[in-house]
């Protein structure tokens, strides 16, 4: 009989601890496909984040490196320089990126390091129970904006990948979405664009993903499938921003 | 050891001496007293094949510093206080995860920005863990740039071996002030230990992972037990510590550093004087030398001065060394004041005479 689907051998034997229609699990899989379909298994070295993912560590079945909470391009940045040959990926959420760790995003893009973000916009700080992220949209109900994210009050939702995609060193900015079966697929596409420009030596990579959390957003699994497609994608427009031209980019 | 003696400053001495001791990987973030720390191993890290970094801020370098020692590598960072402090969330996560690197620590006057001048207010930080969670980490107080350059030499094994920070603790003086030094022979990096803990890339391996975060309790309770029974070996293993002119001292002086210095001019000054005053200088501040310092009580000495360049705070373990039974007392200086040896020597004089007379 053909075999048409296996577990990728990126990802351990064991279950994923996410709640029902998360993202993160979706995420996982694809990462490591295209972890295992770059034959790059035993020469990855991932950082999770502090938050619901800080757990990948125990899915991925490659080598896993916790940083504190927003350093990872600092540590991604330490684990590279160590091993220019190595895929180094990152693995954050919207409120390690683009709060606590914009600084050292910003400047991990800006030296160009031969790394690669994951960045998981979820509207939401999920671990800690539903408070406002830097990427929650306006008039979103979080426990901390129970009157719903008011700019005059809470800021605006930050385009964090655009400024990305802005500075000199980034050769991948994308954002993609979760939300149906080909965007999903498309995602996988994108993720080893961005895992190529890092082999490629041609700079920081990111790869911006609008995941769903039906828990924090109080919302059935299918609800917040549609809340993605509906409302983040008006704020977080999908697509490319930048793509450096040059080595295994061209394809 | 080289048989040429070169004229060196403190912070292009440690430098040199990390790169000898393997170090490969610098980052930082300037700071005065220590910025040509960085600018020689900017200068001089690429000439061996290494690797120099400027970070964003001091947060950003204790965290390539993470990154680099999960890879494996041997690897320093160096700042001055208020960089250290921003430094305490990945020293604590270091000590977590069990991670081994070198960090410099070149004090100045505090809190807050204080000033540049030569101060040791940061021993309490040093000691008892700036930062969040039980740990600790090896702390080794140099008082000569050639004592600076032997530790920074010695620093990179201990961290190593005991998958632990080593943070060597000076001050301005020790950071400016030109030596004559001779070096360490440079160390063959297929020598170093191999080490079997490292992110490389599971490679026909299993894979690893490095973390601090253990959500079972017993779990979290069996790696604190673990992390305590290291620090005890640490703590029976390490301590280092010089004693000068004890032999028939009535007082003796605890000191470090750039204080021990100091105070050991003023005991050879007081000395000419008839006035019986030796040196105690703790070289490891944690582990503190409790032992050695409890045998001069246990000898006989029953006067002890603790001279530090703070409001006092080493004071705090001379205490936890010799319990209530010596007469104990502080000479405190705050604020990056150095006084020189003529002025510590009347201050001596003038205690053992107050001891005699009462």
């Amino acid at each position: 009989m053909k075999k048409v689907f296996s577990r990728t051998k990126a990802l351990k034997p064991v279950p994923f601890h996410y709640c029902p229609g998360c993202g993160h699990s979706i995420l996982h899989r694809l990462v490591a496909e295209v972890i295992e379909e770059m034959d790059l298994i035993d020469r990855a070295i991932g950082v999770p984040p502090a938050g619901c993912a800080v757990l990948a560590y125990n899915y991925f079945d490659v080598d896993m490196g916790e940083a504190p909470h927003g350093r990872g391009a600092a540590v991604a940045t330490g684990i590279k320089r160590v091993l220019p040959d190595r895929l180094v990926f990152t693995y954050q959420g919207d409120g390690d990126i683009a709060a606590i760790g914009t600084a050292e995003t910003i400047h991990a893009a800006n030296r160009g390091e031969k790394i690669t973000a994951i960045f998981v916009n979820n509207a939401v700080y999920g671990m800690t129970g539903g408070q406002m992220a830097p990427t929650s949209i306006l008039g979103q109900v979080t426990t901390t904006t129970p009157r719903g994210r008011d700019s005059s009050r809470e800021g605006f939702p930050i385009n964090f990948t655009e400024v990305l995609a802005r500075i000199k060193g980034t050769a991948y900015a994308a954002r993609t979405s979760l939300h149906d079966p080909a965007h999903v697929l498309k995602t996988k596409r994108i993720l080893r664009k961005a895992f190529e420009a890092q082999m490629g030596g041609l700079g920081f990579s990111v790869v911006e993903v609008l995941s769903p959390c039906p828990t924090n957003w109080k919302m059935s699994p299918p609800r917040a499938f549609e809340w993605v497609k509906e409302e983040m994608v008006k704020h977080y427009p999908l697509g490319v921003f930048k793509e450096i031209e040059g080595g295994s980019l061209a394809d | 050891m080289s048989e040429e003696l070169e004229l060196m400053r403190g912070t292009y001495a440690i430098g040199e001496a990390a790169i000898r001791a393997g170090c490969r990987y610098y980052f930082g973030y300037p700071i005065t007293p220590q910025n040509e720390l960085p600018e020689y191993m900017s200068r001089r890290l690429p000439e061996v094949g290494g690797t120099f970094l400027q970070s964003e801020s001091e947060l950003a370098a204790i965290n390539m510093v993470l990154g680099a020692s999960m890879a494996g590598a041997r690897v320093m960072t160096s700042s001055s206080s208020p960089g250290i402090s921003l430094m305490q969330e990945g020293l604590s996560f270091m000590a977590g995860q069990e991670l081994s690197a070198v960090v410099v620590n070149m004090m100045r006057g505090g809190p807050g920005l204080g000033n540049i001048a030569p101060s040791q207010s940061d021993y309490f930080q040093a000691t008892r863990g700036g930062g969040h969670g039980d740990y600790r980490q090896i702390v080794l107080a140099p008082s000569s740039v050639q004592e600076a350059v032997d530790l920074t030499y010695r620093a990179f094994d201990l961290a190593d071996k005991y998958r632990m920070v080593v943070l060597i603790l000076g001050d301005g003086m020790v950071a400016q002030m030109m030596e004559p030094v001779r070096f360490p022979p440079m160390r063959p990096l297929e020598d170093l230990p191999s080490k079997n803990w490292t992110l490389t890339g599971a490679k026909g391996r299993p894979s690893r992972i490095l973390r601090s975060l253990i959500l079972d309790v017993n779990d979290m309770e069996e790696h604190n037990w673990k992390l305590v029974r290291k620090y005890q070996q640490v703590e029976r293993e390490c301590p280092l510590w010089e004693e000068f002119m004890l032999e028939d001292a009535e007082m003796v002086v605890v000191a470090f550093g750039t204080a021990a210095r100091i105070a050991k001019g003023a005991v050879k000054r007081a000395r000419k004087e008839g006035v019986k005053v030796g040196l105690f200088r703790p070289i490891t501040l944690w582990p503190f030398p409790f032992q050695a310092l409890r045998g001069l009580y246990q000898r006989g000495v029953d006067t002890f001065v603790v001279f530090e360049l703070n409001a006092g705070q080493m004071i705090e373990d001379v205490k936890i060394a010799l319990g209530n039974g010596p007469q104990l007392l502080s000479y405190a200086r705050p604020g990056g004041v150095v006084p020189n040896p003529q002025e510590l020597a009347r201050v001596f004089s003038r205690l053992v005479l107050s001891r005699r007379t009462s």
